[in-house]
């Protein structure tokens, strides 16, 4: 039984993390000491598994352990405050398991907990932080990887999210009907990330996560059938089901990332991106962030109707990256612009647009290791090679590192 | 849990402001107090203070006591009064201060030191 417990308990981390805490916020609101029961309960099934077997029922194993820690917590914090432990304790849990859901006219427990963390009282990148973190159960790492902050900016950033949220009165409830539009915005922002948080690769080999990218869609569907119609929705779940419609030919038997332009299109998933298509024509441009999603989605769709790598409409593709870095003014963008440039009208127009990138990407790996591609195309094999140099310096995954490592090695056989 | 909510505004406004002006803040604080309770909460009390020119600011170093005229901080908006309402949540309280007049509120949580 032993060999079965640890793919058992890494497959109940993925999908029973955020629910687990879910249940235990909505219960005890209390997200300080909900987010370390779920721990301890995977800790203790970790230990407990490989021995006992793996319960019929793993997440209502976990959801026992963690309830009963976390109780265990509130019975030593009433002590503390020297008032009748138990008795406290049993009248709260009453009171609770009597309590109706006040989020009822939501029907989902996930898509609540995004809610309550992307509440307009917490400070924006605390939301997304707290999204990661509770909805998708990243750690700090994966969520400073993926918003590009330094770790012990992220860990301080989450505490004092997780300390307002228990103390400044923040439900853990839907808002009411009338109230849910405000938050779209911010909600659809932190489902695109937690679907880019399944495709980022992390610090470690973790792999890419496609379950997540399935969750994010999953969420976007139930927020379109909760709220239809909504512009933001439609083109953020036209933007997702076109980048999913690849996610078996991202990666080959062993992991190794296969970029677009080698993935074998066959793979990809027609049903999502005839979905994507159908649902962009629905759509009208925009200035807001519908209409930066549906840019996106856009983009995306050039390659995901292109027959070969070689039929891209690469000036299509261009066009579109301007209108997105008018809209946006972001660095990023105008990196992804340059490659399409770069494959529409030659690799000197592309490197030109990535002058005066460096400030405004100081850590990022991938702006030298597209200036060392397109010097690489332009035939400047040496300041390509420095250029893949300063790309490894600033890795941080793996995968890319290999990929990076093999490049540059290629290059050597080239060079003269 | 109860929850504090301090009333801010700039005291020329209020200083300036028309009898029909006047009369249409009164209206609606008279508005928040009545859907308080409507809405299943308790106003524990509530009080608009008098300008801050009558302000003294009471500083205690050890033994010494300064006693200094005029309020704790020079800021554009003053602190003009307070609701004390006890409420399930945040969303509840901040649902219900839409009913009071265009305030710069600041909102929070009573300490529990039970």
């Amino acid at each position: 039984m032993s060999g079965a417990a640890s793919p058992a308990l890494e497959l109940a981390w993925r999908e029973h993390w955020g629910r687990l805490v879910a249940l235990l916020l909505a219960q005890y609101r209390r997200p300080d000491l909900a987010e370390d029961a779920v721990a301890e309960a995977f800790a203790a099934a970790s230990r407990r598994w490989p021995d006992d077997g793996v319960p019929a029922q793993p997440a209502a194993w976990l959801l026992t352990a963690a309830r009963n820690r976390l109780v265990d917590r509130l019975r030593a914090e009433a002590v503390h405050q020297r008032k009748e432990p138990l008795m406290l304790v049993d009248a709260r849990d009453r009171e609770l398991s009597a309590a109706v859901d006040p989020g009822g006219h939501i029907p989902d427990e996930r898509l609540r907990l995004v809610f309550t963390c992307c509440h307009p009282a917490l400070a924006p990148e605390a939301r997304v932080a707290l999204t990661l973190r509770f909805v998708v159960g990243l750690d700090v790492p994966d969520i400073s990887a993926l918003l590009l902050v330094q770790e012990a900016t992220m860990a301080a950033r989450l505490t004092r999210a997780k300390k307002r949220l228990a103390t400044a009165g923040i439900p853990f409830v839907t808002p009411s009907a009338e109230r849910l539009d405000e938050r779209l915005d911010v909600v659809a922002t932190v489902i695109y990330l937690i679907f880019t948080a399944g495709y980022q690769p992390g610090p470690r080999d973790r792999g890419l996560r496609v379950d997540l990218g399935d969750e994010a869609i999953r969420l976007a569907r139930l927020l379109d059938h909760l709220l239809p119609g909504r512009p933001v929705v439609r083109a953020l779940l036209a933007l997702m089901l076109l980048q999913h419609s690849r996610r078996d030919a991202r990666a080959d038997a062993d992991g190794t990332l296969v970029l677009l332009p080698d993935q074998d299109r066959t793979l990809w998933h027609r049903d999502d991106i005839a979905e994507g298509v159908a649902l962009l024509d629905g759509l009208a441009p925009g200035t807001d962030q519908a209409g930066e999603y549906r840019l996106q989605a856009l983009i995306a769709a050039e390659h995901a109707t292109a027959p070969t790598a070689a039929d891209t409409r690469w000036s299509e593709v261009a066009d579109l990256y301007g209108h997105l870095e008018a809209l946006t003014g972001s660095p990023v963008v105008r990196l992804a612009r340059a490659v399409a440039v770069s494959e529409a009208v030659g690799p000197v127009a592309g490197l030109a647009l990535l002058e005066g990138l460096d400030a405004d990407l100081p850590h990022h790996h991938r702006l030298p290791a597209v200036r060392a591609e397109l010097l690489l195309r332009a035939g400047r094999h040496h300041e390509a090679a420095v250029a893949f140099g300063q790309a490894l310096d600033l890795v941080r995954s793996d995968a890319e590192r290999r990929h990076l490592e093999a490049r540059l090695a290629s290059l050597g056989l080239l060079a003269p | 849990m109860r929850f504090v909510v301090l009333i801010y505004q700039d005291e020329a406004i209020w200083r300036d402001v028309s009898p029909e002006e006047q009369a249409r803040y009164y209206t609606e604080h008279e508005a928040f107090a009545a859907a308080v309770p409507a809405a299943g909460c308790t106003l524990v009390a509530g009080e608009a203070l008098v300008g801050v020119g009558s302000a003294t600011t009471v500083r205690r170093r050890g033994d010494r006591l300064t006693v200094t005229e005029g309020p704790f901080a020079e800021t554009a908006e003053q602190l003009g009064g307070f609701y004390l309402v006890d409420a399930p949540d945040l969303d509840t309280v901040n649902e219900l201060v839409r009913l009071l007049p265009e305030y710069t509120l600041e909102i929070r949580p009573v300490a529990d030191m039970g």
